[in-house]
């Protein structure tokens, strides 16, 4: 039995709660949250022992792992402390809101032989994992674009109060919804070199970018798009499709389906005849131990829990999360830069550069570049 | 309960196996009267009971129902709630308790208000609980809803908590207040009959996935087919095709092979497909 605690109990934390204690394999010894409310209710109705102070649950409870699910501004002081006292960390996505503090953690983990996940729960959806053995065995032929795309309606309305809409929170879409884009996009073809062209755009949100772009650059020399956009009400909820093109061909994937289309059927036998071909997530997914809203929250605790017992490293780990935090932090860097513009006779324009790029509105930077007052 | 339900999935966009269909669903069931159509279909074919989810739009569906008391003599809605993306969408914009708050009554209620502030003050889960219910129930007022639902999402989540007193709530609550039989939804059947059974609530109505594939029976199918067997509890059958995975002759002669399976609950959108699936059924069921 691993001996676990959860620290935050959000909409995150608490879903966690509930397949981690439903877990054979662990044991919940504590849960730790900033609201007495959420804690007594809890504390009453199930029995779990409560913390407000995360470091006194770490110094008081035996434990072998923890979930770490708090708004993202505390993931890393959290994580080093837990990695600290030697346990084994999962902790929610974005982990680390900087490239170089979650690179740190990535090492220390790695130098203390410790497990250590991130909540990128889309690695663990089966249709994605399809395409990353499909696109393994270069059955596209040469890759030549991707293209991944986010939506869904969390921003819908001026207005809101939580952590996810202060930018100094580490709110907004980028980190949101862009970067489980990002990681897919890295878990299934390497992380891009470079970016290009990338807007950050503010919907509704006062504070935070509600949409992103962004053109992407991969070693091989093959490109792509990154789309999200957390404004969107015409999605009942998140929905995630990568779109991949090589020389032999097209696949669409999103969590339900793999749609795969062949203009030559690939040296190996897979099963697969010219032209489309469709799999769906009912053929694909294998069963999880219990079901609480989609097998891959289910799997990624599972396979947290085994790959403890087995040693090895997750399949989404520290250092696979910092490559999301590194594209995050190229496209917010990139978002300064200025736009290619056509001036008569053609002439391309000095860098106005410094611009923050979140929460701007569309059109400033090339007001600022035309040194146009609004 | 009927040996046939009608389900809404198809209705609002719901599609486990693909998000084009399900946006093409959305799309034509936009205009509620697309619904109201589906739905005199099911009734003109002898399918006289609607399984639906508490979304908003349904409001209008029990409107129209309201209207034509007589043309629907007889239809009963099993209501399922809470709709879950609402709940889960105002978590992340309000947080988990704020999310509460905005769904409790208020308005000219401001004794329902009073009362919900008092429950949330003094964690009185049970009192909320009312509150939240009443807020889900009122679109169905004056309609017979002799079996609600509390859907898979709010089930699973509180049997993985291990919160089982909030199922005795939910029971305790639809027994006194709405006359009715609570029923469960669930993907982990087996452990919850279990933990049902241990709160004291005998031969309660669960609604699972129940198919030949195994798709979302979490506890494995020797489980599920063993409490098909025993008659503990009394079953619904969802996902019956798998998403469309099973051809229906197929899918329903498994399910037909077990007499305690008292339901199946199915979504369809066009009279064809209702009547063929109904028919299969009934031939299928023995006598």
């Amino acid at each position: 039995m691993l001996r676990a605690g959860i620290i935050g109990l959000g909409k995150m934390g608490l879903s966690h709660q509930s397949m981690v204690n439903a877990h054979p394999e662990i044991q919940l010894m504590a849960v730790c949250d900033s609201s007495a409310y959420i804690l007594d209710v809890l504390s009453k109705y199930t029995g779990v022992k409560t913390y407000t102070n995360y470091k006194e649950m770490l110094d008081r409870e035996p434990l072998d792992c923890v979930f770490v699910a708090t708004p993202s501004k505390y993931h890393v002081e959290i994580v080093a402390a837990a990695l600290d006292r030697n346990l084994h960390v999962f902790c929610e996505k974005p982990f680390g809101l900087e490239p170089q503090s979650a690179l740190q953690l990535a090492s220390v983990a790695a130098q203390k032989h410790l497990v250590n996940q991130v909540g990128y729960h889309y690695r663990f959806v089966a249709a994605f994992n399809e395409a990353k053995r499909l696109l393994d065995q270069n059955v596209l032929g040469k890759l030549h674009h991707v293209r991944a795309e986010a939506y869904g309606p969390v921003v819908v309305r001026p207005k809101g109060s939580t952590w996810r809409s202060q930018k100094s929170e580490g709110g907004g879409c980028l980190f949101d919804y862009a970067c489980h884009a990002i990681d897919l996009v890295n878990y299934l073809v390497g992380r891009p070199i470079a970016v290009s062209g990338t807007v950050f755009n503010s919907v509704f949100s006062k504070d935070v970018d509600d949409e992103i772009y962004s053109t992407l650059h991969f070693s091989d020399g093959f490109h792509g798009q990154l789309a999200t956009n957390w404004s969107d009400e015409s999605f009942r909820k998140m929905s995630v499709k990568l779109s991949f093109w090589g020389t032999n061909g097209r696949i669409n994937v999103d969590r339900q389906e793999i749609q795969i289309y062949l203009r030559a059927l690939p040296a190996a036998d897979l099963g697969f005849v010219k032209g489309w071909n469709v799999r769906y997530t009912t053929e694909l997914t294998q069963p999880v131990w219990f079901y609480v809203r989609g097998e891959e929250y289910s799997a990624q605790i599972d396979h947290f829990v085994q790959t403890i017992k087995s040693g090895g490293t997750a399949i989404s780990s520290f250092q696979s999360a910092s490559d999301a935090s590194i594209v995050a932090a190229m496209m917010r860097e990139d978002a300064t830069k200025p736009y290619t513009t056509f001036e008569g006779s053609g002439t391309y324009l000095p860098s106005a550069g410094g611009m923050e790029p979140q929460a701007q509105t569309a059109g400033s930077r090339i007001r600022k570049l035309f040194g146009r007052a609004k | 309960m009927d040996r046939i339900l009608f389900g809404d999935n198809q209705f609002f966009g719901v599609n486990h196996m693909s998000e084009e269909k399900a946006r093409i669903q959305a799309m034509r069931f936009q205009d509620i009267n697309s619904v109201i159509e589906v739905l005199d279909d099911a009734n003109a074919e002898g399918i006289k009971t609607f399984m639906c989810t508490t979304h908003e739009r349904m409001a209008e569906v029990c409107e129209h129902f309201r209207a034509n008391k007589e043309k629907y003599a007889g239809f009963k809605f099993y209501p399922c709630m809470p709709y879950a993306h609402k709940y889960a969408n105002a978590a992340a914009e309000l947080g988990v308790l704020g999310a509460v708050r905005s769904f409790l009554p208020e308005g000219n209620a401001l004794g329902a208000l009073f009362k919900g502030g008092m429950s949330l003050a003094r964690k009185d889960i049970e009192g909320l609980a009312n509150l939240l219910i009443d807020a889900e129930m009122k679109m169905f007022a004056g309609l017979e809803t002799p079996v609600i639902f509390l859907q898979n999402v709010a089930t699973d989540f509180l049997l993985g908590l291990g919160f089982d007193e909030a199922f005795r709530i939910f029971a305790d609550c639809v027994r006194e207040r709405y006359q009715a039989e609570p029923g469960f939804i669930t993907m982990n059947a087996p452990l919850l009959l279990a933990r049902l059974e241990k709160c004291g609530i005998e031969n309660p109505i669960i609604c699972a996935n129940i198919n030949k594939i195994g798709f979302r029976m979490c506890g494995g199918m020797p489980a599920y087919e063993a409490m098909f067997d025993e008659g503990r509890c009394r079953l619904v059958a969802m996902s019956v095709f798998a998403s469309g995975a099973l051809p229906p002759q197929e899918a329903l002669e498994y399910v037909c092979r077990f007499p305690k399976i008292e339901s199946i609950v199915f979504g369809a959108s066009s009279r064809r497909n209702i009547a063929q699936t109904k028919r299969l059924i009934d031939q299928l069921t023995p006598a």
